[in-house]
């Protein structure tokens, strides 16, 4: 059984396409390698990675939208350059790109629309997160109240789905979000 | 955590962002992270041996000496290395454990070096991997059960009586150990010389001895020294009742030594004197009284208590009944097939002792052990040939069980020990997974309650948040961001049941009511979030009692610091508590490497709570002191 072994581009080229210095990348890189040496991440360590970072509850599903919002190629595997795009575009991109990022992360089933089913999905992926014990309890549908009041706020023309330009308008009137998103540029 | 996770947890952080449209709320400001973020190259020269490594290598695992600020301590300025004068042949496996995340270890190393060193580098050795687990613990069992016997034999020679012990302790410890004094010495070596003196004269009373005079046949010397025995005898039973009921006295329970088996063996040995004593000379009687004269020989079995190696010999039979069981059931097996055919073999001859199946039994035994006592032989052709085979499957059935036994022991006895231990690693294992989990569940608590205190004093959080890593940091910060995406806040599983419980009570409850289940709250003596529970549920529902229209979730912070709404008798005790816990913080954080996880309190104060308002700041008070007497758990990773 051979090692299936994959290795990036070369850093010039990873430099070029993203917004990180050589220096980030050869951090982020020797953390990545050092982590799965054979160059990819699969979905079950994404989910194992995910399950230590939240023990109160279930991070699976989550964790399974993650990873397909990062596997940009759909071929059930990270490499280290979609990984470090993913990054670039969250930590570094403008405000268009992270949103959406944002609604990629959203459309499931990537055919440009956000429905109430998929957004259902993220949602309760969301909650399952949390776990059991929170204050306060979870009573009644949460995440279904949760759905329809992003519904309320994002679909202006009441069509019951959310479109990309949608989105990104509804997102950039709401100035909490435009605040929060500032928060997370220094995570690197 | 692993240290891999502390690799992803920045991409953790910033996926995060995917979090932002769905907040209900805003979310809280990230720690502020001011090293630097370029990785550098670490020196470190362990007696003369250079070692190079990144940084965040070595940061990889926070609670450990090198991964924290306890390593500055051992830095060299004037060589700008990291100085340690220990040994460089285990610092190799200590550090190859950072790169790698699995710590080994090396079979030709002592073992109580290896632990020092571990200890000293802040390792626990939990984390070694499975491939070395086994060697690693084989060699701690051994090494502490040497220890422990040298120890015990040690202790057992001369420990000193503890003070103030009674004469009835005293006189038990004299029995059981006899080395203890020169009495109890005396007593052991003389109750010795009379179980050999009874067990002689038992033997000796058989033997013929010359008929007196005016009798033909040889009598037993039982008979013709009658008295003389009889006089024997009785000191002997006398010396061995006195024994029986001084150790009957010195017991410390008397019916767990009445049930002992020395002390039954002991019953046994002198009962048949005194039944002698009682029956009559009666014919009829005699008979049976002759059988229980049997039961003296277990006077024997009293110097197991003078014999090591008898107790052990007991001690393994008992262990491998089963084995004997077995062993004995396959006999018995063949026996009766054996017999069974010889007789119906034999059936038909004329004069023949197989007389009945239970008769073939003794010949099939003697043929199969190849005794061959000749009692009883088979004359039929048929017969023959059925005892050749017999005989010669008695010895394959007989000598085969016994080394299958023998390895069977043996196998056995250690499978069990090992999945003893694997089922006692296994908990262990499983009870540290919770334990780790309640404990980053707990530290985010605590995390939070910093932090909303903090808004209030700057120094003191300050101080507590200054010793707690970045890591550890960013991913509270993590975790309370998800917080705000849902609207809903971690809690634990007491505090859950807590709020199911004080939530069905209602909002409306009066002054004393909402007391009494600050009380009872306060009886729910865990660690320190149920305590930050009841003072929450507490202050709702005094709250409530104020403006009942607060009917919605509060936001906590918003609560903890409406202090004018309090009535008064509760305002000392909520002033108390914020110091109370700002100062905890401090306690707390000092231990810097360590993560420590509150364990329940035996016994808190507050079970004796009198139910009344005025004790309440003395008794939070009090809890705090005992509530923190934390088990330090040092965890490198899950």
């Amino acid at each position: 059984m051979t090692m299936v072994c994959h290795r990036p581009e070369g850093l010039e080229q990873l430099e070029a396409q993203t917004n990180f210095s050589k220096q980030e990348l050869q951090i982020l890189y020797r953390g990545f390698k050092n982590e799965c040496p054979s160059g990819v991440v699969n979905e079950e360590t994404f989910k194992h990675i995910y399950a230590q970072f939240f023990p109160h509850g279930d991070a699976s599903m989550y964790a399974h939208y993650l990873f397909n919002a990062f596997d940009t190629t759909n071929n059930g595997s990270i490499k280290f350059k979609d990984f470090v795009v993913g990054l670039s575009i969250l930590l570094r991109g403008t405000l268009r790109e992270k949103l959406e990022w944002t609604f990629h992360l959203y459309d499931i089933n990537r055919d440009g629309y956000i429905n109430r089913e998929e957004m259902t999905e993220i949602v309760r992926a969301i909650y399952d997160m949390m776990g059991k014990y929170t204050y306060p309890a979870l009573k009644g549908d949460v995440p279904q109240q949760h759905v329809d009041a992003f519904f309320q706020k994002m679909d202006k023309n009441k069509d019951g789905v959310v479109t990309m330009e949608e989105f990104i308008v509804a997102c950039q009137e709401d100035e909490n979000m435009m605040r929060s998103m500032q928060l997370f540029e220094n995570v690197m | 955590m692993a240290a891999g996770v502390a690799t992803w947890l920045p991409f953790a952080r910033a996926a995060a962002v995917g979090w932002l449209p769905l907040a209900k709320k805003t979310m809280p400001k990230p720690p502020v992270d001011n090293s630097s973020r370029s990785d550098e190259i670490l020196y470190v020269n362990v007696s003369g041996v250079r070692f190079q490594t990144w940084k965040n290598t070595l940061d990889r695992y926070p609670d450990t000496l090198l991964g924290s600020s306890e390593k500055e301590f051992f830095y060299n300025e004037d060589t700008q290395e990291y100085f340690f004068d220990r040994d460089p042949e285990m610092f190799r496996h200590i550090l190859n454990f950072y790169r790698t995340g699995k710590l080994h270890y090396p079979r030709h190393e002592c073992i109580q070096a290896f632990d020092e060193e571990l200890a000293f580098y802040g390792i626990v050795p939990e984390i070694i991997g499975d491939c070395c687990m086994e060697e690693y613990r084989d060699r701690k069992k051994e090494n502490q059960e040497r220890l422990a016997e040298d120890t015990e034999a040690n202790e057992a020679n001369d420990a000193p009586l503890p003070p103030h012990s009674t004469s009835r302790e005293r006189l038990w410890r004299a029995f059981e150990n006899p080395h203890t004094s020169t009495m109890a010495l005396v007593f052991y070596y003389v109750t010795g010389f009379f179980i050999a003196v009874s067990v002689i004269a038992n033997v000796v009373e058989t033997v013929p001895c010359q008929p007196p005079k005016g009798m033909v046949k040889d009598l037993p010397c039982g008979v013709k020294y009658q008295l003389a025995f009889f006089c024997m005898d009785t000191a002997c039973v006398l010396i061995f009742t006195f024994e029986y009921l001084m150790r009957l006295f010195a017991a410390p329970s008397r019916c767990k030594f009445m049930r002992s088996v020395m002390s039954v063996i002991d019953v046994v040995a002198i009962m048949p004197y005194y039944i002698g004593l009682v029956m009559p000379e009666n014919e009829d009687v005699s008979g049976a009284f002759v059988t229980l004269r049997v039961f003296r020989v277990f006077r024997i079995f009293k110097f197991s208590r003078h014999s090591q190696g008898l107790r052990i010999l007991g001690y393994t039979l008992k262990s491998c009944a089963s084995e004997l069981g077995f062993l004995l059931f396959s006999l018995t097996m063949a026996i009766i097939i054996f017999a069974t055919v010889m007789f119906y073999a034999e059936k038909g001859t004329k004069g023949s002792t197989f007389t009945s199946i239970p008769a073939s039994f003794w010949y099939t035994i003697v043929t199969m052990t190849t005794l061959g006592y000749g009692d009883m032989v088979p004359n039929t052709i048929a017969g023959k040939i059925f005892g050749s085979i017999c005989s010669l499957s008695g010895v394959l059935v007989i000598a085969l069980p016994v080394p299958v036994i023998v390895s069977n022991f043996s196998r056995i006895y250690h499978q069990n020990q090992r999945a003893d231990k694997m089922r006692a690693q296994q908990k262990v294992r499983l009870a540290r997974i919770r334990m780790a989990k309640k404990g980053t569940a707990n530290a985010f608590l605590q995390y939070k309650e910093d932090h909303t205190l903090g808004d209030r004093d700057s120094d003191s959080t300050a101080l507590c948040v200054k010793n707690r890593s970045a890591f550890e940091h960013q991913h509270n910060h993590l975790l309370h961001c998800l917080e705000k995406t849902t609207n809903h806040e971690f809690t634990d599983e007491m505090t859950y049941s807590e709020l199911c419980m004080t939530e069905s009570v209602g909002f409306r409850t009066s002054r004393s009511t909402s007391l009494s289940s600050q009380q009872g709250a306060q009886n729910n003596s865990t660690g320190c979030c149920p305590r930050r529970a009841r003072r929450r549920a507490a202050m709702r529902l005094a709250n409530s009692t104020v403006s009942v229209s607060r009917g919605s979730v509060q936001e906590l912070d918003t609560l903890q610091f409406k202090t004018t709404s309090i009535p008064p008798q509760t305002r000392s005790s909520l002033n108390a508590q914020p110091d109370d816990l700002k100062l905890n913080c401090g306690d707390q954080d000092f231990t810097a490497a360590i993560i420590s996880i509150p364990t329940p309190p035996a016994n808190t104060p507050d079970e004796s709570l009198p139910p009344s308002p005025t004790p309440v700041p003395g008794i939070l008070r009090n809890t705090r002191a005992t509530a923190y007497t934390h088990e330090t758990v040092k965890i490198s990773s899950l």
